[in-house]
């Protein structure tokens, strides 16, 4: 599912314009995005968490041509899955078969 | 500081003047469940600019509890895992 598929679902799901359900798809989106540029965490009970980890600088290798090199500090977003969705995705497995 | 759920329904409530705090936490909800929904039916679930939410499936696997050290088998499961976009890595980083 894509964002437009989302935003269609959205829409007919709680009665208002396609434009509308967009436009609260972006408030939503655009919350998290802000949080997690401020470094703050995420908790959505029943669906999971996000938080920010840092990286010091490091020296890597690039994995083609085995040259050396300096990777800059940097962080990125990791995301646990929330236990209710985890059993609930890993239940239908077994009934539904993916695409 | 932790973003919450009642955090997202303040966010639209705000930016959404014609919508009552009802309608706001509806809004929040369905769009929790209709992204839990394509995850749980086995689709991936791709919001563009945050990122990507896929659906994988595991193999079972010998394993060792990291504690005691014990081998076990890790039954085959299915997992979500997320994989930021370029825009969002690029706004947490300040560039």
């Amino acid at each position: 599912m894509n964002k437009s598929e989302l935003i269609e679902a959205l829409a007919d799901d709680i009665k208002v314009p396609i434009r509308e359900a967009a436009s609260i798809t972006n408030t939503i989106i655009d919350a998290m995005s802000d949080a997690l540029a401020r470094e703050e965490s995420i908790e959505i009970r029943g669906f999971g968490s996000f938080v920010v980890k840092e990286y010091e600088s490091y020296t890597g290798r690039n994995p083609k041509t085995g040259e050396k090199i300096q990777v800059s500090p940097k962080k990125l977003p990791f995301f646990k899955v929330g236990k209710d969705l985890r059993e609930q995705v890993n239940e239908n497995r077994l009934k539904k078969n993916k695409k | 500081m932790t973003l919450t759920k009642a955090d997202l329904v303040q966010e639209v409530y705000k930016n959404h003047p014609n919508l009552t705090k009802a309608q706001a936490t509806q809004s929040v909800e369905a769009f929790l469940g209709i992204s839990k929904a394509s995850l749980i039916t086995g689709y991936d679930l791709l919001l563009s600019g945050f990122g990507k939410f896929n659906v994988k499936d595991k193999k079972a696997r010998r394993g060792r509890n990291p504690q005691t050290g014990d081998e076990l088998t890790l039954e085959a499961r299915r997992v979500v895992t997320f994989k930021p976009s370029g825009i969002l890595r690029s706004k947490i980083n300040g560039e």
